[in-house]
C-alpha cells in the first residue's frame, strides 16, 4: 500500500537558531528539528533510545546530535546510536522552500 | 671537617644551573654563597621575549624562588656585584663592602648587550635587550610613545620588535646586510621570513648603517650613512652581545674574547671556574642556554670529584620565538667549495628547507614554515650522520621513538633546561609518568621554548611502549591530540578568538568538534579573553545555555538566588505564588540550603523568572553556585565570627564566575564546622581573631577533605585570597576539573607557593576583576530579549495538519 505524507510546516528558516535544535510538537509527537552549521535542516525523534533524553536540548557537531542526558552520539541522518552505544530514533526527511521549513511525516 | 666554600658569581642561567648539578651530586659537600647583581631570584632570561610580547609575566619567569635558595642552604646576595678577587688570599669584595672567602669560587657573570658606540648612544630612550630592568623600560615607554627603532634584524633584534608592536608601537628594524637574520638564515629563508614580518606589521630598512642617534637629551630619531633619517622615541639595540669579563680581567684571569676555560671549565687560576656566556672554550662563545647547561654539568662533576670526560663543545640550534613564524637552524648554514646541499623550496605554500652536507655527512640545516623535522636534523647532525641515513628515514618513515631509541643516554633532549635522556627516561619509569605534562612538571623538560616537546613524546612512547598510547588520554578529547595546556599556549600565540577557529587552525580531525572539546574550548577562550569574547550557546551544555537545570523528564528547575541561605518573608511569599501558578512538581531545600522549585516546563521559564523577580541562582552552572552558610556569631552561642555576612559577601562578589567545574563554598563561625567546609572547594572556618580558608575538598563521587591554604585576621584578606585561589584554579585547571583533583595534581605545597607571594595575589586578583566585570545575569537578560526567547526557550505547537 502506498504510503502519503503530510508535509507540516514547522518555522521560518530564518527564524531558526543555527546549529541548535527546536522542540516541535505534533500531535502527540516530539521532533527535534536542527539547523546545521551547514545550513541543512534535520529532523529526528525528540527521544534518545538510551533513556528518553531530550535530543533538541542536545549539542550539535555536523550531523550528529550528542544526548544532554548521558552524552550518547546519534546520527541526524540515519538516527543511530553511534559506537560503542546501539539504539535508534526515528528520522524525518525535511523540506525547505523559500524562508518556510517543513517536516513530512506519514499520514 | 668544615665544609668546602662554594661562591658563584652571577645569580644567572648558568651559574644557577652548575649549583643545581652540584646539590644533586654532592647536596652536603659545599656551603654555598651566591651574589648577583640583579635585584632577583634565578629567572628565565629566554623568556624576557615573552614577557615583552605579552604572553608571560615577569613573576612567571622565576626559575628558583627566594624560597629555594633557603631550602638548599644557599646565601644569596641579590643586587650586590662583586667587585674584587683576590686570587691569593682566596677573597672576593663587593661593591657593598662585603669580603667573602672561598675555596672555590666560579664566575658565571654571563654577557652584556653590545651598545654600539654611535654619536647619541648615552641619550635617554636608548636600551639593550638584556635583562628585566630593560624589558619594564620598553613597556613603560609604549605606554607614552609611538615610535620605536631596532637595530638589528638578528633573533634579539626580531624577538624585541614583535613585543614593541604586541606593545602597541609602530616599529622599524634597521639591518646593516640585505636579509634577516643573516647569521643564522640564508638569503631565501631570510626573504620568507621578511615577507612574513612585513604582514606582522614590520617596516625594515635593510642595508642600513646608522651613523648618529639624534636629540637633545632625548632620542629623536635615528641618522643613517646615506644621510636619511627616521623618528624614533625609543631605540632599542639589539646588534648582539659581549662576554663579560672586566671582572675577570681586572683580576688577571686569563681572557680572550671570554674567560678561557678547560674542558672542565678551569680557568688558568687555581681554583677558579668560569662558566656561561662569559666563557671561551676552545675558541667559542655561546650565546645560548644549551651549551651552558651541558658546561654546567661538567663543572658540577669536577668540583664534586665525579669522573667525567668533560665539556667537549656544543652543536647549537636557533629558533626565532616569534609566533605564526616558524624558523629553525642549526650547524654549518652557508655553502661552500665543500659542501653540497638539498634544497626545497616551496614559494606556494611559503616553506623552505637547505641541508648541507658534508663529505656525505649532514652539517646543517635551515627550515622555515615548516620546522617539525628540526629536533631529528639536530640529533643527526650533532652525530655526523651520514645524509642518506636522513633520506632513507623519509622514505621508510622512520618513527620518533625509534630515532630516540638510538640516542645515547647522556644526550639532552631539552636544551633550554639541560634535561638530558636518561633523567627523562629514569623519571618516566620511577614515578610512573604517563604524560608530556607530567614530564614537564618532573623534570622541567620543555618548559622553556617547548622546541623538544615532540622528542619528549617520542621518549615516552618509547620508554612505555604499549601503555603510551592506551594512557595518552591527555589530549582535549578525541579530535586532538594536544593537551590542554598546548591548546591555551597556541589560543594565546596565534590569538584565536573562537571554537571553531581553535579547531581550524589546530586541525581538529572533528571539524566541529563534539561534547567535550565544545564547551571546554568555549570556557577556555572566555577565561582568556573574558571581555570581548563572545560566548558561544551552541557550545553550552543545555543547563548553561538555557541557565536552568534539566531533570530527567526534560523538564527544568529553578532555585532562586539566596545570598549565604538567608531568605525574607516577602521572596517566600513570591516563591511559593510562583510555585502554584506554573504547578511546580515538587518543591525540595538543596544540600546548599537554597529552595529547588522542579518540574518547571522549559517555555514556562522566562515567565517564571519575570513573576518571581530574583536572580535564578546559578545552580547548574560549571562556576560557582552556592555558599553554604552557618549561623555564626549573630545567633548562635559558639560563633566568633559574622559567618553568614562573609558567605553572602562572597557570594555577591563572585556569583556568576565560571570555572572549570562546580564550585562551592562554605562558611562556618567556629571549629564545629555547621556548614560543612571540610568538603567544599573552599571552606572558610572563623575562629577567635583568625579566619581558617580550606581548599580542594569534595564531598561527590570521590570524597576528600580539604587542605588548609592559610590563615589570615580580616575579611578583606578572606577576599583576597578566595579571589586569587578561584583566579589560579580557573586559569590552570583543565576544564571538568574539580578542585579536589586540581589540588592533587598541582600538590597543595605548590599552590600554598604560588599564592603566598602578595603581588601574585593582587596580580590573580585583578584578572578576576576583569572577569566579574564581564559577568552579565542571564535571567533578566533573557526575558528582556525577544531572540533569545524564541530561540532557545520556544517550543512549536503544530496542532492542525498542514498542507
Ligand atoms: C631576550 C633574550 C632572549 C633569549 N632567547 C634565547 C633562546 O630562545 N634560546 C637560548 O638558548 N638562549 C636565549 N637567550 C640567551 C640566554 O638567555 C643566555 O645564553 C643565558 O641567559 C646566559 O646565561 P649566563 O648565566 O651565562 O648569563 P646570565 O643569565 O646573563 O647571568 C649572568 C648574571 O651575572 C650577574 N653579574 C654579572 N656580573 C656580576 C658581578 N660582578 N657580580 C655579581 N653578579 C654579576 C648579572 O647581573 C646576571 O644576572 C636569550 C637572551 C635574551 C636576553
Ligand atoms: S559552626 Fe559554630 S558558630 Fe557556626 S552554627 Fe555551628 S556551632 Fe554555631
Ligand atoms: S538518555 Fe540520551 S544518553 Fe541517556
Amino acid at each position: 500500500m502506498e504510503k502519503t505524507q503530510r508535509r507540516i510546516f514547522v518555522g521560518n528558516y530564518s527564524e531558526l537558531p543555527k546549529k541548535l535544535g527546536k522542540t516541535v510538537i505534533i500531535g502527540d509527537q516530539e521532533v527535534a528539528v536542527f539547523k546545521l552549521a551547514s545550513g541543512d535542516i534535520r529532523a529526528i525523534e525528540n527521544r534518545c533510545p538510551h533513556k528518553g533524553g531530550v535530543l533538541a536540548e542536545g549539542m550539535v557537531s555536523g550531523d550528529h546530535v550528542f544526548c544532554p542526558m548521558h552524552d550518547w552520539k546519534i546520527s541526524m541522518v540515519d538516527g543511530k546510536a553511534q559506537a560503542p552505544d546501539e539504539g535508534c530514533v526515528q528520522t524525518y526527511t525535511t523540506e525547505v522552500t523559500e524562508d518556510q521549513v517543513y517536516v513530512l511525516m506519514e499520514k | 671537617m668544615p665544609k668546602q666554600k662554594l661562591l658563584l658569581i652571577g645569580n644567572g642561567m648558568a651559574g644557577i644551573r652548575a649549583i643545581e648539578e652540584v646539590l644533586k651530586l654532592k647536596p652536603n659537600q659545599f656551603e654555598i654563597t651566591v651574589f648577583g647583581s640583579e635585584p632577583y631570584p634565578n629567572y628565565n632570561r629566554i623568556q624576557l621575549s615573552k614577557v615583552l610580547q605579552g604572553d608571560t609575566d615577569v613573576s612567571d619567569i622565576t626559575l628558583n624562588e627566594w624560597q629555594w635558595y633557603e631550602d638548599n642552604n644557599i646565601r644569596l646576595y641579590p643586587g650586590e656585584t662583586v667587585i674584587n678577587i683576590d686570587k691569593t688570599k682566596q677573597v672576593v669584595s663587593t661593591d657593598k663592602g662585603r669580603e667573602e672567602p672561598y675555596d672555590k669560587l666560579i664566575i658565571a657573570t654571563g654577557s652584556n648587550a653590545f651598545i654600539l658606540p654611535l654619536p647619541g648612544a648615552d641619550k635617554e630612550g636608548v636600551t639593550g635587550f638584556r635583562d628585566i630592568k630593560d624589558c619594564e623600560k620598553m613597556i613603560d615607554y609604549s605606554k607614552k610613545h609611538k615610535k620605536a627603532a631596532v637595530i638589528g634584524a638578528g633573533l634579539l633584534g626580531l624577538e624585541a620588535a614583535r613585543g614593541l608592536l604586541n606593545l602597541g608601537m609602530e616599529v622599524d628594524v634597521i639591518h646593516i646586510n640585505d636579509y634577516l637574520m643573516d647569521r643564522q638564515l640564508d638569503e631565501p629563508a631570510g626573504r620568507l621570513l621578511q615577507k612574513e614580518l612585513e604582514e606582522q606589521g614590520m617596516n625594515f630598512l635593510l642595508n642600513k648603517q646608522t651613523a648618529e642617534i639624534t636629540g637633545e637629551e632625548k632620542v629623536s630619531g635615528l641618522r643613517f650613512n646615506d644621510g636619511e633619517e627616521i623618528d624614533a622615541d625609543l631605540i632599542v639595540m639589539a646588534v648582539g652581545i659581549k662576554p663579560n669579563v672586566a671582572l675577570a680581567m681586572e683580576n688577571g684571569i686569563k681572557v680572550n674574547r671570554g674567560i678561557i676555560v678547560n674542558d672542565y671549565m678551569e680557568t688558568e687560576t687555581p681554583n677558579i671556574f668560569a662558566v656561561g656566556e662569559c666563557v671561551e672554550h676552545q675558541e667559542m662563545v655561546y650565546g645560548l642556554v644549551a651549551p651552558l647547561y651541558e658546561q654546567g654539568q661538567a663543572l658540577a662533576k669536577q668540583l664534586c670529584g665525579v669522573p667525567c670526560d668533560g665539556y667537549k663543545g656544543t652543536v647549537v640550534s636557533t629558533q626565532l620565538k616569534v609566533s605564526g613564524v616558524d624558523v629553525f637552524s642549526t650547524g654549518k648554514i652557508d655553502e661552500d667549495k665543500n659542501t653540497k646541499s638539498i634544497k626545497v623550496f616551496d614559494e606556494w605554500n611559503g616553506t623552505y628547507k637547505k641541508l648541507i652536507v658534508e663529505d656525505g655527512k649532514l652539517a646543517g640545516a635551515v627550515l622555515f614554515g615548516d620546522t617539525k623535522d628540526g629536533t631529528r636534523l639536530l640529533s643527526l647532525i650533532k652525530k655526523a650522520a651520514d645524509v642518506e641515513e636522513y633520506l632513507n628515514a623519509n622514505e621508510s618513515e622512520q618513527s620518533g621513538a625509534s630515532l630516540v631509541a638510538e640516542m645515547p643516554y647522556d644526550e639532552l633532549i631539552c636544551g633550554c633546561n639541560g634535561v638530558s635522556k636518561g633523567t627523562i627516561v629514569d623519571a618516566i619509569n620511577s614515578k610512573g609518568l604517563k604524560s608530556l605534562e607530567e614530564v614537564k612538571g618532573c623534570t622541567n623538560a620543555s618548559r622553556s621554548c617547548g622546541t623538544c616537546k615532540s622528542l619528549v613524546s617520542d621518549l615516552l612512547e618509547y620508554t612505555l611502549g604499549d601503555d603510551y598510547n592506551e594512557n595518552q588520554k591527555v589530549s582535549v578529547c578525541g579530535c586532538t591530540t594536544l593537551s590542554r595546556d598546548e591548546v591555551i599556549e597556541e589560543i594565546k600565540e596565534k590569538g584565536l578568538t573562537h571554537t571553531r577557529e581553535v579547531m581550524n587552525v589546530l586541525g581538529w580531525s572533528n571539524e566541529e568538534g563534539c561534547s567535550k572539546c565544545k564547551p571546554a574550548l568555549n570556557y577556555y577562550l572566555g577565561m582568556l579573553n573574558p571581555t570581548d569574547y563572545e560566548d558561544e550557546k551552541e557550545s553550552r551544555y543545555v543547563n548553561e545555555r538555557l541557565h536552568a537545570n534539566i531533570q530527567k523528564d526534560g523538564t527544568f528547575s529553578v532555585i532562586p538566588r539566596m545570598y549565604g541561605g538567608v531568605t525574607n518573608a516577602v521572596d517566600l511569599r513570591k516563591i511559593a505564588d510562583a510555585a502554584d501558578k506554573y504547578d511546580v512538581g515538587m518543591i525540595k531545600l538543596t544540600g546548599g540550603q537554597r529552595i529547588n522549585l522542579l518540574g518547571v516546563k522549559k517555555q514556562d521559564l522566562p515567565d517564571m523568572w519575570a513573576d518571581l523577580g530574583m536572580k535564578s541562582g546559578h545552580a547548574y552552572q560549571k562556576g560557582l553556585r552556592t555558599v553554604k552558610t552557618c549561623v555564626g556569631s549573630e545567633f548562635c552561642r559558639f560563633g566568633t565570627q559574622d559567618s553568614t555576612g562573609m558567605g553572602i559577601k562572597l557570594e555577591k562578589k563572585f556569583e556568576g564566575i565560571s570555572g572549570p567545574h562546580k564550585l562551592k563554598m562554605a562558611v562556618s563561625a567556629c571549629p564545629r564546622n555547621c556548614a560543612e567546609g571540610g568538603i567544599k572547594d573552599v571552606g572558610i572556618v572563623g575562629l577567635d581573631g583568625v579566619w581558617e580558608l580550606h581548599v580542594g575538598g569534595n564531598g561527590g563521587t570521590e570524597l576528600r577533605q580539604g587542605d588548609l591554604l592559610c590563615k589570615v585576621k580580616t575579611e578583606d584578606e578572606v577576599m583576597e585570597w578566595v579571589g586569587a585561589y578561584l583566579q589560579y584554579y580557573r586559569e590552570t585547571g583543565n576544564y571538568l576539573e574539580r578542585t579536589s583533583s586540581w589540588v592533587d595534581r598541582l600538590g597543595i605545597d605548590h599552590v600554598k607557593e604560588i599564592l603566598a607571594v602578595k603581588e601574585t595575589r593582587d596580580e590573580l586578583n585583578e584578572r578576576m576583576d576583569i572577569a566579574l566585570s564581564a559577568i552579565q545575569e542571564p535571567w533578566s537578560e533573557v526575558i528582556n530579549n525577544e531572540e533569545t526567547l524564541r530561540e532557545l526557550y520556544e517550543k512549536v505547537n503544530v496542532t492542525s495538519t498542514s498542507k
